[in-house]
């Protein structure tokens, strides 16, 4: 039989069933949307994390005064003491790969101003933290090498602080604050740069000169992390590998030992919290991926039962000169309808869910061709896979049985 | 002298059942020549269904030859048989096996469907044609739940009439049906043999059927028993006339 008979014979045969062939069609319908809206959901947010973390510097470069490798006692991160400003000054000295650096000297603490005050953490930075992390300046001016080798109790605030401690409308820049008891005057407000990924408020901070915060404040001379970037971000392993050895030469490790620290580039953070929202998105896609193989199980069931149904129908068929691939023919295509059908609703379903996802939850969404590509692929292939065994017994029945057949 | 349309010699069909043979047909042998009107009768358990599943070359016999318009139809394989049935044969079955749902015009066409030399211009046209034959013009797009079982039937023989078959096998035709619509079926039969020099074999296990016909075939037994022509062959027209009239079927 002609192709083109065969489709309008399968589509009248479907039509006398709509109910049925709609139901059938249901479990691929669902299993399509949701594939479409789960990759669309994974891509989305894994765009958006790369997005915002090479919003944070891709070239970053940050280097831990702890070592993560497993196995012995972990020691919390803040009070392992190991880097310093020597480790700094050697890194400026040495590095080839590295455009700038800036140590980093955190402290916890209450800022005041007049009546209001914040609870927020000083971070003790170099003047080329501006360049390394990405910061511009709203108002006022950055701090320069002057007011480091002064320590001058000078600093920045983010948005976040400025709203808290500052009537609407008031101007910070020339104000003088508080950190704890230590007065600051304000020189500039930084640009609000938003949460990071990690639902962290980047804005909420109180940046000053390293120095004022180690001698004024922490009164240490060990660092929280050292901040640096690569001159480009296909530098950066390369960086990686420098600062480790230039770091391991001022700490005086002899060979085969261990670092007493970690360096640790944005790359890498991006490719593992990459490799981790990829894995969510293949868990997503798996279960949603299991509802198709049961939309074809579906189509499989109902095959057999429209086989059995028609038994009759097909011992006619083979008598007046049906053959068995034309029998086979009509059930497979009969499947494959079915499959497409619903894979077409399945897809106009799961953009449209994206859409709503993307519209009432604010959830980024991504939706690629290739996820609907595949999805519509695999929902052929399902109404082949699982129309062929039906289809195929109905193409080996005995004619004279199938006639015969109540 | 006409040609044989078929000939059957020393026809064997043994089926096994439990472990036992079964010989469903025992030896036979009979040629039909082009335009007979042979009804095949028995009662039964004679082989009358397996000798129709053979000739309608839907089963093979285990032995013996069976040759249809030239072809020995052992030589076949499964799809050459289908590809057989489609141009040689037209199939009447007892129960119609009309598609349900599907208008009588779309039925008639189903065996062009299957012969792809065949247009779908042409298909319409010559199911048109066929459904005229059996006087059922004006019923092309009624469907078999809005037919009564004579005009079922019509259909179906509409249906095997149209791929030009060199045999029409019928199978208890009249079976399902009274005797007035028994007697326009045959009547129809009738026509088709004598205007259209239609070969027709005709499956019945009821004597009153066999007189319509030109040759009677009687199994027993897996084995011919009785092949006599007929010598006062029945119109059917006129022993339709002279039923009493009822206020059943007007058309």
């Amino acid at each position: 039989m002609k192709l083109v008979n065969l489709i309008r014979l399968s589509f009248r045969a479907l039509q006398r069933n709509k109910l049925r062939a709609f139901l059938t069609m249901l479990g691929i319908i669902i299993g399509v949307a949701s594939v479409i809206a789960m990759m669309s959901i994974g891509k989305g947010s894994q765009r958006s994390i790369e997005s915002s973390l090479s919003n944070m510097g891709s070239n970053l470069i940050t280097i831990f005064p702890y070592n993560n490798t497993p196995g012995g006692a972990r020691i919390q991160g803040s009070s392992v003491q190991s880097l310093t400003l020597d480790d700094v000054q050697a890194l400026q000295r040495d590095a080839t790969h590295l455009s700038a650096v800036s140590p980093t000297s955190q402290a916890g603490g209450q800022v005041i101003k007049g009546a209001l005050n914040w609870p927020t953490s000083i971070q003790g930075v170099a003047p080329e933290i501006t360049d390394i992390k990405k910061l511009t300046i709203k108002d006022g001016t950055m701090f320069g090498e002057d007011e480091v080798r002064a320590s001058a109790k000078v600093c920045l605030l983010g948005q976040t602080v400025v709203n808290n401690i500052f009537e609407p409308g008031e101007d910070p820049v020339g104000q003088i604050i508080r950190f704890n008891k230590i007065p600051f005057q304000v020189i500039g407000v930084l640009n609000p740069k938003g949460q990071n990924t990690f639902g962290q408020d980047q804005d909420d901070i109180v940046i000053a000169p390293y120095t004022t915060v180690m001698n004024r404040i922490t009164a240490t001379r060990y660092l929280q992390n050292i901040v640096a970037s690569a001159t480009s971000e296909a530098e950066s392993d390369a960086a990686a590998q420098e600062v480790a050895e230039i770091i391991r030469r001022t700490h005086r490790l002899r060979r085969g030992q261990d670092n007493d620290f970690t360096v640790r580039t944005q790359a890498e953070l991006i490719s593992t919290l990459n490799s981790t929202s990829g894995l969510l998105t293949t868990l997503l896609t798996v279960i949603a991926g299991i509802s198709l193989l049961i939309g074809g199980i579906g189509i499989m069931n109902i095959m057999y039962v429209s086989v059995t149904e028609r038994t009759k129908e097909i011992g006619l068929r083979m008598s007046i000169g049906a053959r068995g691939i034309d029998i086979l023919m009509q059930f497979l295509i009969e499947a494959v309808i079915i499959s497409v059908t619903g894979g077409i609703i399945g897809v106009v379903l799961g953009i449209v869910a994206s859409v709503i996802i993307a519209n009432t939850l604010h959830w980024p969404i991504l939706l690629s061709e290739f996820s609907i590509i595949i999805s519509f692929a695999v929902c052929v292939v399902t109404g082949m896979f699982f129309g062929y065994y039906p289809a195929q017994k109905a193409s080996r029945l005995d004619p004279i049985e199938a006639l015969r057949y109540e | 002298m006409s040609k044989n349309i078929l000939e059957l010699h020393d026809l064997k069909r043994d089926f096994m059942m439990g472990g036992e043979t079964v010989h469903a047909l025992n030896g036979v042998s009979f040629n039909v020549e082009e335009g007979e009107f042979v009804t095949i009768m028995g009662s039964s358990g004679s082989g009358k269904t397996t000798m129709l599943n053979i000739l309608g070359c839907l089963d093979k016999p285990s032995a013996g030859s069976y040759i249809l318009d030239g072809t020995d139809i052992k030589q076949l394989d499964r799809d050459q048989l289908a590809r057989f049935r489609n141009h040689k044969i037209g199939f009447v079955f007892q129960s119609y096996n009309l598609l349900p749902r599907t208008t009588a015009l779309e039925n008639v066409e189903l065996p062009l469907l299957y012969n792809p030399a065949v247009s779908s211009k042409e298909r319409k046209e010559r199911a048109m044609e066929a459904l005229k034959a059996v006087k059922l013009e004006g019923r092309y797009n009624h469907k078999p739940n809005e037919l009564s079982g004579g005009q079922q039937q019509r259909v179906a023989i509409a249906r095997a009439l149209i791929n030009e078959p060199v045999m029409i096998l019928a199978d208890e035709a009249t079976g399902n049906l009274d005797t007035r619509t028994s007697y326009e079926i045959m009547s129809l039969m009738q026509g088709l043999n004598h205007e259209k020099k239609k070969t027709i074999i005709f499956v019945t296990h009821e004597p009153d059927i066999a007189l319509f016909s030109s040759r009677t075939i009687t199994l027993r037994d897996g084995k011919l028993v009785k092949d006599e022509k007929n010598g006062q062959i029945k119109d059917a027209a006129a022993a339709l006339a002279a039923l009493p009239p009822t206020e059943g079927e007007t058309k």
